[in-house]
């Protein structure tokens, strides 16, 4: 019996037991919407965070160089621990001589960062994220200003006292004012404001906005790096091909510097993006393992249904077998049907599953903070696994009405 | 029935045929393992079955030697554990032998494989049964059409082909009905259709006429005679006489081996009808 026939035939057994096919079909549905609606709420989150905590705080073709790993979650052990402790501090005259030998056409800021508080005479004191930098931050990071200008180079030759706030720190220390030109004090010194960046969102509630950047060189620097060190230095390059460049540059001038052997591992750190963005693909394995191990025992439970009802089909139809087999059918002909049909069921509980799914993905979305984007390629997986999970299911069913002997089949009333 | 005469071998001379009957069964009995010539349709050779049942050995069928020509329009009869069904179930190919060799259209179908004999089934016999077995839920027209998609035959020339054989029973305009929408006879009209729809060598009937009423049988046995007028070899198993006069040989089945084998006009004269 050719294919097509045999889905036709199939769905006419469906069509003819609409609610007897629903109940059957519902444990795959079920199990496949969860599978769907899991896989694209973890796929929305590490969309998000690959696109939006990438690229607004890490940027793209960028590379940080740092005492120690800086975005390091999970269990640090003990031995690890005291490593990152002895390291060396990074100083200023490390960073001369990286920068001396980078690649042409590469930028590079040196980046201080904490949280401090601010005190302006229009709004109550609060904490900010206090940045000491260069003047080429802001190009690298992409900074536009909505008012004002970013400092200048010889501001940061100079110390100058000047800031330039996020617009969230402009509304907040100086609410229907305008900023510019106005103090805000950080870590007992004054600071004039001299430009505005224009919004730039959240990142999983955390506010980019609350802003604050002065010279590395002015005394912000006491309150970011009280030590004197450098916390990080960025290197952004214009393409790829140069990143790994100005990275492997980067790593020889420092094993130089730090006196390292060939035997001895780097005592400080490069981070890409991509590495900071390792422990969250982990991350997005185990929960997509852990979130899809709860749908795929529904599948299963799916998978037992059908192959009853498949199980009571067969024993229903012996005699449809009996006639079909007198009039030529062979046993894979007959194999064929069922398993089509127990098939056919799965794939369409799995249809039905993708779309409820994704609604409930959307549902998800809207009604929580957790995003949700669904997985191009978790439809066709859901189908596969759906006439997977029917064929698995129509086996045995299948196998028992193809052994049929024609002539018991054909008695039976 | 005390006329008919009991035994194996059966001596029966006619003088319709030039050849008599026990001359036709030296020429393909005695030769066991030798193709038949192209004038014999079935023969079959010391056709023994026997079944398991608990421990005991049923012997349904104790070496049955039979041989049909060609266009012959055949009636098996029989009382009921004469064994009739069984040999019918083994000229259906739907069963096979314990011992014996069955021939059909020159194929020893009786070594054959299940799915060798599912092909077989499909290109060469034509069953009608006597509870019609349609499938319920499929149109006139799909029923006939069924032989038709286990040979592989495409969705157009499927159609037509169905459509012709269903012209053949003058069910034409039934077609998109369902059984149970159309009546006994239709209904059984409807089987010889799909029995016809694929040209097969015989056409076998098993009690065609069991569940219809006496005027809807007469109705069938002229379907059949004309399709055996037109060439069609038909073998029909029976135990009514009178449905069994309208073939034109009449095997008699007993104890699991042929008790006699008439030509048309002795049975006639045997069983008093004329």
């Amino acid at each position: 019996m050719p294919f097509l026939e045999a889905v036709r035939l199939a769905f006419q057994q469906i069509r003819v037991q609409k609610l007897k096919s629903f109940f059957t079909l519902l444990g795959v549905m079920i199990g496949v919407m969860f599978l769907i609606a899991v896989v694209s709420i973890v796929e929305g989150m590490s969309r998000y965070v690959e696109d939006d905590f990438a690229g607004a705080l890490l940027g793209v073709n960028t590379f940080t160089l740092r005492r120690g790993a800086d975005a390091r979650f999970g269990n640090v052990s003990t031995e690890q621990w005291r490593e990152l402790q002895r390291r060396p501090r990074l100083y200023r005259s490390d960073i001369d001589q990286v920068r001396s030998a980078l690649p042409q056409g590469v930028t590079s800021a040196i980046e201080n960062m904490t949280f401090a508080y601010a005190v302006s005479n229009f709004g109550r004191p609060k904490q900010v994220q206090a940045v000491s930098t260069e003047n080429s931050y802001f190009a690298m990071k992409k900074y536009k200003l909505t008012s004002g200008r970013p400092f200048s180079p010889q501001e940061v030759t100079l110390a100058s006292k000047v800031l330039v706030v996020g617009s969230e720190v402009a509304t907040h220390f100086f609410p229907g004012l305008d900023p510019l030109g106005r103090e805000l004090r950080m870590g007992g010194s004054p600071y004039t404001i001299i430009g505005v960046i224009e919004p730039q969102g959240s990142v999983f509630g955390f506010s980019l906005d609350r802003l604050a950047i002065a010279p590395y060189t002015s005394p912000l620097a006491r309150v970011t790096n009280p030590l004197g060190d450098v916390r990080a230095f960025l290197v952004q390059t214009p393409n790829a091909v140069l990143l790994n460049e100005a990275m492997e540059e980067a790593r020889s001038i420092m094993r130089g510097v730090r006196h390292l052997s060939p035997s001895q591992p780097d005592n400080f750190a490069l981070e890409t993006s991509a590495s900071a963005l390792s422990f969250l693909a982990d991350l997005k394995g185990k929960l997509i393992a852990f979130g899809t191990a709860l749908p795929a025992i529904g599948l299963i439970v799916g998978a037992i249904v059908i192959m009853n009802i498949m199980l009571v089909a067969v024993a229903e139809r012996t005699r449809e077998i009996g006639i079909r087999k007198a009039l030529g059918a062979r046993r894979r002909d007959i194999m064929r049907q069922f398993l089509v049909e127990s098939a056919s069921l799965s794939v369409l509980g799995a249809a039905l599953g993708i779309a409820l799914g994704m609604g409930m993905a959307k549902l998800v979305a809207a009604l929580t903070p957790l995003p949700a984007g669904v997985a191009l390629w978790s439809i066709p997986a859901a189908v596969l696994l759906g006439a997977g999970v029917g064929i698995v299911a129509g086996l045995y069913p299948a196998s028992r009405a193809a052994r049929l002997d024609p002539i018991a089949a054909l008695r039976q009333e | 029935m005390s006329e008919i005469p009991v035994g194996h071998p059966t001596v029966n001379t006619t003088d319709e045929h030039p050849i008599s009957h026990t001359a036709e069964r030296e020429v393909v009995v005695q030769a066991p393992g030798v193709t038949p010539g192209k004038d014999w349709v079935i023969v079959t050779r010391g056709l023994k079955r026997e079944y398991d049942m608990g421990g005991e050995v049923v012997r349904a069928l104790r070496g049955v030697d039979l041989a049909v020509r060609r266009n012959e329009y055949v009636a098996i009869m029989g009382p009921s554990g004469s064994g009739k069904s069984t040999l019918m179930n083994l000229i259906g190919c739907l069963d096979t032998p314990t011992a014996g060799e069955y021939w059909l259209n020159g194929m020893l179908v009786s070594t054959m494989s299940d799915d060798e004999l599912a092909r077989v089934r499909n290109k060469e016999i034509g069953f009608v049964f006597q509870t019609f077995n349609l499938l319920p839920r499929a149109t006139a027209l799909h029923n006939v059409e069924l032989p038709l998609v286990y040979a592989g035959v495409s969705g157009d020339e499927r159609k037509r082909r169905a459509k012709h054989a269903l012209a053949q029973v003058q069910l034409d305009d039934r077609m998109h009905h369902r059984p149970n929408e159309l009546s006994g006879g239709q209904r059984q009209r409807v089987a010889i259709a799909r029995a016809l729809v694929n040209n097969p060598s015989i056409l076998l009937a098993d009690e065609p006429t069991g569940n219809l009423d006496s005027q809807t049988s007469e109705e069938i046995m002229r379907v059949f005679e004309s399709l055996a007028d037109s060439g069609q070899t038909v073998i029909m198993v029976t135990h009514e006489p009178d449905i069994a006069a309208h073939a034109r040989r009449v095997v008699v089945l007993r104890d699991g081996v042929i008790a006699s084998d008439d030509r048309r006009s002795t049975f006639k004269q045997s069983m008093g009808i004329s």
